[in-house]
């Protein structure tokens, strides 16, 4: 049996009254692409709030590589291998494309350099900050932002945004990736591409990819498998294929 | 061991901060050759604290992004204490020891920067007007209590006595804490703890997602600014031979403040040039306007302040801008934003595994950068 990377069980959440996410379990394998799909309003965000720490879950718990993360802060989550982009891009907007990869990189045990050693600027400084500056330009290289990397990141057109936030996230080096609809404002083609793109970052930096897409071409060409949402619950889970041709599912998303 | 951290061709970003310390060194050596008169001495120490705090004030309000109105109180902490342990071991140590004056302002500056941490607490949960509201009424609290203290303690209303080291001898110490607190701002600045400060302005939610210790770098940025806010406390206690708390209100906060937003928020070099600008014109204007004419010494700062602010904003004045920018003499490499290529998510364009690596036998090592935050940045107020 194939390694399960990320496992929640019996996940849930409520805001007052609201129960937003309820009893969801979803074990995802090494390197495959996973997809939660459902209608707005569904809870798919808030369990990738709930997998990252923004919010603590009320019920359940969840478990990457067999480790438990309940209760720990974004910052221990995202230091132990999950990383995340957001729905609306969220970049560090007043610096530059490479500095951006850089705060990802910066938590890394390789590139560990205390506030004296920067401050004084003692050997060791340099020897960490050149090994950044050529991790984050290969990585821009890789999504081909290397021309702009000395541009501020608000400058830059909505689709290498994107780009950048997938960079900055990856520069972490995550276990799972998170993307929150990586395919949101792209034309037919560039979805096409970004499919492309995502198996090869798959492959390139080993990750296991948990995504939220709402364009079901995307998610039956892309996804091996997909838990299906409604109104915070599960309502089919399963192969892509079986889980989208799913009856409730049908009816969740079309109506009737 | 290199001191400044040029990267590779990126030497140039530094010009202008270079400039400005080499000018102020050699206008050191000659005041110290020609041999100064005293009120000259005076008003450059006052110039080098000024300096000093808004260099340390910007760390918070540029680079972390949280507005503190609190910086004279921290100065004041350290004023006091600094000043008071300067007294007490000056028996010990006799008069001009040098041990004295670098022991008290470590102390100073040591005081400043454990309130500093915490102030900084609530700063974890306050945000904006919130936090602005807290550091104001903690500078004031700081001027209460020394203002109500015993006239043995720390002097009470009639302030605190410091010792008298000697003019020429002091100023060497006010420039050399000048040039270590600019060195050190700039350097923090320019590394991985500097890029996490800006990311936490920049977006908090991003830096928490990307795994920035948020908790830690806020209460650094706030540590490391009082405690030079403290330093320049210490220093103007032995300027002045004198504290009085009143000169910590609200008032000198916001003139800190305005020091820091006129040079350009987020920007060491601005902050220097403001500070040492609106320091020299205070003292101008309340030399020129004596007498009954002092009255106008508020109008005629206001009115400079503002044709200031015109000239660096006003569209109309663009022109003229464009002509005279200073950054220009130095940098003409700096990329604006119209050359970004205009086309877009071209997510084909990302090479497939075969051309891979090709692409990452390419060396990246030799080529320029542009890096330096301290000159291009604008803050997240």
């Amino acid at each position: 049996m194939e390694q399960i990377v990320l496992e929640t069980k019996n996940l849930g959440i409520t805001f007052g009254g609201l129960k937003a996410v309820q009893d969801v379990n979803i074990s995802i394998k090494k390197n495959q692409i996973y997809g939660l799909v459902g209608p707005n309003g569904a809870g798919k965000t808030t369990i990738f709030n709930l997998l990252t720490g923004v919010y603590q879950p009320t019920t359940g718990s969840f478990f990457l590589c067999g480790s438990e993360l309940k209760g720990k802060s974004q910052e221990t989550i995202n230091h132990s291998g999950i990383a995340r982009t957001f729905q609306n891009i969220r970049l560090f907007n007043n610096m530059s494309v490479i500095r951006n990869v850089m705060v990802g990189l910066s938590n890394q045990p390789e590139y560990k350099c205390g506030f004296f050693t920067s401050v004084l600027r003692l050997p060791k400084h340099f020897k960490v900050e050149n090994a950044m500056r050529n991790k984050a330009k290969e990585l821009l290289k890789i999504f081909d932002l290397y021309e702009e990397r000395n541009n501020l990141s608000c400058n830059l057109p909505y689709g290498k945004q994107r780009k950048l936030e997938i960079a900055r996230a990856l520069a972490t080096n995550p276990t799972v990736l998170l993307l929150d609809e990586p395919a949101a404002g792209m034309n037919p083609n560039e979805t096409a591409d970004l499919m492309d793109t995502i198996r090869f970052i798959r492959d390139k930096f080993d990750v296991t990819v948990l995504l939220i897409e709402h364009d079901m071409k995307f998610v039956s060409g892309l996804c091996d498998e997909v838990t299906v949402l409604n109104f915070g619950t599960v309502l089919a889970q399963g192969t892509t294929k079986d889980a989208l041709n799913d009856p409730e599912v049908i009816k969740a998303y079309i109506g009737g | 061991m290199k001191i400044f951290h040029f990267g590779r061709k990126s030497l140039s970003h530094y010009y202008s901060t270079f400039a400005i310390i080499i000018a102020a060194i050699v206008f050191f050596v000659l005041s110290i050759s020609i041999g100064l008169e005293k009120s000259t001495i005076f008003l450059l120490e006052k110039v080098i604290i000024a300096v000093i705090l808004a260099v340390s004030l910007n760390l918070v309000v540029g680079f972390l992004g949280e507005l503190s109105l609190g910086h004279a109180g921290f100065m004041c902490l350290g004023a006091y204490l600094g000043g008071k342990f300067a007294t007490i071991v000056e028996p010990t140590l006799g008069k001009d020891s040098p041990l004295n004056l670098v022991l008290s302002i470590l102390i100073g500056g040591a005081v400043a920067a454990i309130f500093g941490l915490v102030i900084g607490l609530p700063a974890l949960r306050l945000k904006g007007d919130y936090l602005a509201i807290v550091t104001l009424g903690f500078g004031e609290i700081v001027k209460s209590v020394f203002q109500n203290t015993t006239r043995e303690s720390f002097g009470g209303a009639l302030g605190l006595e410091t010792p008298r080291f000697n003019k020429d001898y002091l100023f060497i110490y006010c420039f050399g804490a000048l040039i270590i607190s600019l060195w050190v701002s700039i350097n923090l600045i320019n590394s991985k703890h500097g890029r996490a400060i800006t990311s936490i302005r920049d977006n908090e939610i991003a830096a928490r997602a990307t795994g920035i210790n948020v908790t830690k770098y806020k209460l650094l940025a706030f540590t490391v600014s009082s405690f030079f806010a403290g330093v320049a406390g210490v220093l103007y206690s032995f300027s002045n031979y004198n504290v009085q708390s009143s000169k910590f209100g609200y008032n000198y906060s916001i003139e800190i403040l305005v020091m820091v937003v006129l040079g350009g928020i987020g920007s060491i070099n601005g902050s220097i040039i403001a500070a040492a600008l609106i320091t020299f014109i205070n003292t101008e204007l309340a030399q020129i306007l004596t007498g009954n004419l002092a009255v106008l010494q508020n109008l005629f700062y206001a009115i400079i302040l503002i044709v200031i602010v015109i000239y660096g904003n006003s569209p109309a004045l663009a022109g003229i801008r464009e002509k005279y920018d200073p950054s220009k003499l130095f940098d003409k490499k700096r990329k604006d934003p119209s050359t970004i290529k205009k086309d877009d998510a071209k997510w084909n364009k990302i090479p497939t595994k075969i051309a891979m690596d090709e692409l990452l036998s390419v060396d990246v090592s030799n080529s320029d950068d542009n890096e330096n935050d301290t000159n291009n940045t604008k803050g997240g107020n």
